[in-house]
């Protein structure tokens, strides 16, 4: 979701573009003014710096702020010559191939992966070697020694775009390729392709200077900051300043080029943006001592994102033993945070605070033994495809607990998750232990998290939407297993979802939710009669599709799909 | 999202034969690295050729300079087979190749290989060295950094960080090169300038080179880091109540590991061509040195070889991060296919 | 709906393999399929199936492998580029995620003139056809100047339903507009496209993975799986009287239905057989 909100220009991109303008405003001024100064030799050979000469002078008396000022020019005009080659070369390049057939794209960008590989240096000594030393011969192989990374990083921004429905919508509404480029395609690749350019330039700068210092780029007499350190050079003992100021501009160039992509990572990554929370440790504000019957009891949570939202707004649940708790709402309701609260796994940015939050004789609140804590609540999540570390194998992920928190061996945990696999019905539980998540189904994955939520025999389950990502008939069968489990084992379950008609089928109590608040508090077998009292319940169930259809009994015996 | 993804599954059958090798994780990837190294070999190949070829003009003039006689023009056109068609001079080449041949110095009438052989050491040993520190030091340090910053934390060292390894990383080499020989050759005079004499030697050389690299991939440890201490798999770590070294160790480190890989990699190769570059600063007879002087002497046979040796090692550093990507990160193996 | 009308929209044995290389895959098995004019036929099964790709297919983002596609009296794989083009825009394709079916960079004014003239896209020149398309989603017509993110989920499918009226369509797929959003929106979206297809007489192709959506506003209804029709027919025949088990499957699986039910049953040993056989 990246969109084109009026997100803050970040400081970092401002300082770089505006040491960008000094350097341009250097490269313009100084040549007008300095050139004498810079040119003109004099008998003052390697002068100390005094006032007429703040930073001294070269072996021919030349002032060295002046020659490194007025060396800005060449520099900035031969950075601009190589980025123009690679930016124009490059862009159009990595933005064709998106319009031609698939088997050139595939072949280019093959071609370009495989240059992509070599140093750009070493591109660039080949073309200074085919053309000779010289500053033009510099400008030519540093901008085409670009080329390839440039069509790359082009080619890798349009293809997102490429894969947006509004791409291939225009493409059947009859929009022509040039105007889907123009229209569609580059607005949405301007912005980071404008730093690029930037960030790019200021690289040949250093790129050419470096050329030019080993003897590769501008012949004297001409001179840029590379070719004046390298004239420094020897004279390093006396005249250590004719090294440094080139050095200091070379390194503010590097420096505007490290702020200004700093700046396009911030300004086009979401993570960049993230307000910093402001930090307040969890609090309990009053103790409640007195244990009820109850095993989870909350009271007046409060849940605060850092810009001082409250998703949760002082909420009150309790749920007995054995009991399933269903939490339903729409987006935004509020649930998911207040799942997360409880346990102990909200967001590093919100601020969760509450008078009483205890999950049997363990305040959730300063509690801070691991291992019970682990093994008191099991976990289930929504999202199957992210719930798991993708580098690491199942295996070593489902006999974590075990392994860490009951001190089980490697060998034993394993064997008691795949008999735990084998419960939930897995085919193979060996073989899905070996496997990556990524290799394993939706419905896979959540039936194995499951299952390592119950190893530890947890008297309570916390389930976040745990079949909003799954298939109806698998939906169904997980739906199953959670009631099965609560009826062997008597586990609580504290299960959340948008679903009403999922709440409903399997919850004994239901809280509805809404804006932080529940709104409702109903018994599932209030909420399938459809007796519910409040005005947002009711529009919540009418919203909600019924699905009343009688299958015929006698029907179907015969087929089989 | 929807596109079919059959040999995603493959790692469970046991492997039989070819095909079904092929169809594995491992045996995709091999054979799609193995054909990225032909490619790009076969473009390295075709690189180092062209250079005398497209040689503007006469190469044999341009080698000579004007003032050749047409006697030694004669003879330098026989010496670069340039009186063959073309084809016929890049079989020649090839065949060169082939047999390890890759002809005689124009400047030193010695073997290119035995040069090579010489220089060698110089070149891979800063090479290498600053590699190793770059890879010891920025993954520790972006990490540390990361976890004490992670969700907005401590906002005073994310800032300091920022500012002073972003200053760090955007050193170039030479120019960090110039500065450490100031500080540590001329005013402190604990280290050598320059030189080959025993291993001080190798110090500045590798700390001007790993400086600017080692601050630019911890930066991107420490955004990584950030990231996936975001990410829902690091919940669910969470919520099995492990302890934090285990969590960042454990959990954290091989994913921030594969994007970092993949960008170190690009910057790894950018620190080849500061290599290049840094041994004119402390006069390291390496590779880097004698490539520019036969550039400036127009000694083809020598940048050919030079330029093949860096390519390869280039090709070999990248070969290696994609193994290790792989090893750490399954997924990394699947097909990059460009849709 | 009485007398049998020739169907507007019809589909014979199309097969369709994505993918490439070693990575081929079949998606589409011998599909066939028809739609009357007037008619909502709904499109269910679950991921995976390859009812997305029937959407794609229609429009002309798949290419099939072999297979009749006949709108109106056309067949649009033997039809001239020209008379395709003109066809393809009497079918509109609603995608699934309204995040990514608008450009952000384009106001919402620029969309619909783009979906009206797309070589020019000038909204000054069709300003009354724009604000009548905004009048019909119920959105207001000063909606035109603002940018996408300044919609929510439910708005942005209400503009991305009206891209699609504005072309006058005879056909719409609506491919999973519902699935993004929340049960008090998806039934305003729901009832928006019921209103739309009697005001306008539109034919309605609803793809989705949810049986009482489907149930609720489809006449009939296609069943998938594995990328081929298990049933076809009125949606009171299908899921009243499946013919195939796995359409009971679906029916019984759906919550809140009246056969669900939380007792593990004997034969729920295939449905996670069929769930492994999908995956592997």
């Amino acid at each position: 979701m990246t969109e084109s909100r009026e997100r803050h220009v970040p400081a970092s991109l401002v300082w770089g573009l505006g040491m960008f303008a000094v350097l341009v405003a250097i490269a313009i001024m100084a040549p007008v003014f300095l050139s004498d100064a810079a040119n003109t030799l004099s008998s003052e050979s390697r002068a100390e710096p005094s006032a007429t000469h703040w930073f001294g002078t070269d072996d021919l008396g030349r002032d060295i702020i002046a020659r490194t000022l007025v060396a800005a020019r060449l520099t900035m005009l031969m950075s601009l010559g190589a980025t123009l080659l690679s930016v124009v070369l490059g862009v159009l390049i990595g933005g064709m191939v998106w319009v031609g057939p698939r088997w050139l794209r595939e072949t280019t960008l093959r071609i370009v992966d495989s240059t992509v590989a070599f140093p750009a240096l070493v591109l660039a000594l080949v073309i200074a070697a085919i053309l000779g030393p010289s500053a033009s011969s510099a400008v030519i192989a540093i901008g085409v020694a670009g080329i390839p990374s440039f069509a790359r990083i082009t080619s890798n921004m349009v293809a997102p775009v490429m894969g947006r429905d509004f791409m291939s919508t225009s493409r059947l509404l009859g929009v022509p390729p040039w105007q889907l480029f123009a229209r569609h395609l580059l607005p949405n690749i301007g912005g980071p392709l404008l730093v690029l350019i930037a960030s790019s330039f200021a690289l040949s700068l250093l790129e050419i200077s470096s050329l030019s210092f080993v003897g590769l780029g501008v012949q004297s007499p001409d001179y840029d900051w590379g070719r004046l350190l390298n004239e420094g050079l020897p004279a390093i003992y006396s005249q250590p300043l004719q090294v440094l100021a080139p050095s200091f501009m070379l390194i503010f160039a590097g420096v505007a080029a490290m702020l200004t992509g700093d700046g396009l990572a911030q300004r086009f990554d979401p993570w960049g943006t993230q307000p910093a929370a402001h930090r307040s440790p969890n609090r309990v504000i009053a103790r409640n001592g007195n244990q009820t019957a109850s095993l989870v009891e909350v009271k007046c949570l409060r849940v605060t994102a850092a810009n001082g939202t409250e998703l949760v707004r002082g909420i009150d649940l309790d749920i007995a033993s054995g009991e399933i708790l269903g939490l339903v709402g729409e987006s935004g309701s509020g649930k998911s945070m207040t799942a997360m609260a409880l346990a102990q796994l909200s967001p590093d940015s919100v601020t969760t605070e509450a008078d009483v939050m205890r999950i049997g004789d363990i305040d959730v609140l300063s509690f801070r033994n691991r291992a019970r804590l682990a093994r008191e609540i099991g976990l289930v999540y929504q999202d199957p495809g992210t719930t798991f570390n993708p580098a690491l194998r199942m295996g070593t992920q489902v006999t974590e607990v075990a392994r860490v928190h009951m001190g089980l061996s490697r060998r034993k945990a394993r064997q008691v998750l795949v008999d735990g696999l084998r419960d939930m019905r897995m085919r193979n539980p060996e073989s899905v232990m070996q496997q990556h998540p990524f290799q394993l189904s939706g419905g896979m994955l959540q039936r194995a998290i499951i299952a390592a939520s119950l190893v530890t025999e947890p008297r309570l389950i916390i389930a976040d939407e745990p079949t909003t990502a799954l298939d109806v008939t698998v939906q169904a069968d997980v739906l199953r297993q959670f009631k099965k489990i609560n009826e062997d084992n008597g586990t609580a379950i504290l299960f959340i979802s948008h679903d009403i008609a999922v709440v409903q089928a399997l919850c004994d109590r239901v809280l509805v939710m809404k804006n932080g608040e529940v709104i409702e508090r109903l018994t599932g077998d209030e909420l399938s009669k459809g007796k519910v009292s409040h005005q947002y319940t009711r529009e919540l169930l009418a919203a909600t599709p019924k699905f009343d259809v009688a299958l015929d009994r006698r029907s179907s015996k015969g087929g089989g799909a | 999202m929807s596109q079919p993804r059959p040999n995603s599954k493959a790692p469970t059958r046991r492997i039989r034969g070819w095909r079904d090798f092929f169809r594995s994780p491992w045996g995709g990837f091999a054979v799609r690295r193995v054909g990225g190294l032909i490619l790009s070999i076969s473009f390295l190949i075709i690189l180092t050729f062209a250079i005398v070829p497209l040689i503007p003009g006469d190469p044999a003039i341009a080698i000579l300079g004007p003032g050749a006689t047409a006697e030694s023009i004669a003879l330098m056109r026989e010496k670069l087979n340039l009186d063959t068609p073309l084809v016929q001079q890049f079989g020649t080449y090839l065949q060169g190749l082939s047999s390890f041949d890759l002809g005689t110095s124009f400047h030193y009438q010695t073997p290119v290989l035995s040069t090579i052989f010489t220089k060698l050491p110089y070149t891979a040993t800063i090479a290498f060295g600053s590699i190793a520190v770059v890879l010891v030091v920025a993954i520790p340090l972006g990490m540390a950094v990361g976890v004490l910053t992670r969700g907005g934390r401590r906002p005073v060292i994310g800032t300091a960080f920022g500012a002073i390894a972003g200053f760090l990383a955007s050193f170039p080499a030479y120019v960090a090169a110039t500065i450490l020989i100031l500080v540590f050759a001329i005013w402190l005079k604990v280290l050598p300038p320059g030189g080959s004499a025993g291993p001080t030697t190798f110090v500045l050389p590798i700390a001007a080179l790993a400086l600017g690299p080692t601050f630019a991939v911890a930066r991107v440890v420490r955004q990584e880091t950030y990231g996936v201490l975001q990410q829902d798999f690091v919940r669910t770590a969470r919520g099995h109540r492990i302890s934090n070294s285990r969590l960042y160790i454990r959990h954290a480190l091989p994913n921030l590991m594969a994007s970092t890989l993949t960008l170190t990699g690009l910057i790894l190769s950018g620190l080849l061509g500061g290599a290049i570059i840094i041994e004119t600063v402390f006069s390291l007879p390496g590779l880097g040195l004698e490539v520019v002087q036969a550039i400036i002497y127009r000694d083809f046979p020598v940048i050919r070889g030079i330029v093949l040796t860096i390519g390869l090692i280039a090709i070999f550093i990248n070969l290696l991060i994609d193994v290790v990507l792989g090893l750490i990160d399954p997924r990394t193996l699947g097909a990059s296919s460009h849709d | 709906m009485a007398g049998r009308t020739a169907p507007i929209l019809a589909v014979k044995n199309l097969t369709v393999t994505l993918g490439h290389g070693i990575q081929t895959a079949r998606v589409l098995h011998d599909v066939s399929l028809s739609v009357d004019a007037g008619m909502t036929l709904g499109i269910v099964g679950e991921s995976g199936s390859g009812k997305s790709t029937i959407a794609k297919t229609l429009v002309g983002l798949h290419r099939p492998d072999a297979g009749l596609m006949v709108f109106d009296g056309i067949n649009l794989g033997g039809a001239s580029r020209r008379e395709r083009a003109s066809v393809r825009r009497r079918i509109q394709l609603i995608p699934q995620d309204p995040y990514s079916s608008l450009d952000p960079h384009l106001t919402i004014g620029q969309t619909l003139a783009e979906a009206i003239d797309p070589i020019r896209a000038r909204v000054s020149r069709h300003k009354a056809e724009i604000d009548a398309a905004l009048a019909a989603v119920a959105l207001d017509p000063s909606v035109a100047s603002k940018y996408p993110f300044e919609f929510s989920g439910g708005q942005r499918q209400r503009i991305a339903i009206a891209r699609a009226l504005i072309v006058r369509p005879d056909v719409i797929i609506a491919d999973e507009v519902t699935s993004a959003l929340d049960v008090s929106t998806q039934a305003e979206i729901l009832s928006l496209l019921r209103d739309l297809k009697h005001g306008l007489n539109l034919t309605v192709i609803f793809i989705s993975h949810n049986l009482a959506v489907v149930n609720q506003i489809c006449e009939e209804v296609v069943v998938i799986l594995h990328g081929e029709v298990v049933e076809h027919g009125r949606v009171r025949d299908v899921f009243s009287n499946p013919q195939r088990d796995y359409t009971r499957r679906l029916i019984e699986s759906v919550p809140g239905g009246r056969q669900f039910s939380l007792v593990s049953r004997e034969d729920s040993q295939d449905v996670i057989k069929s769930a492994v056989e999908r995956e592997t």
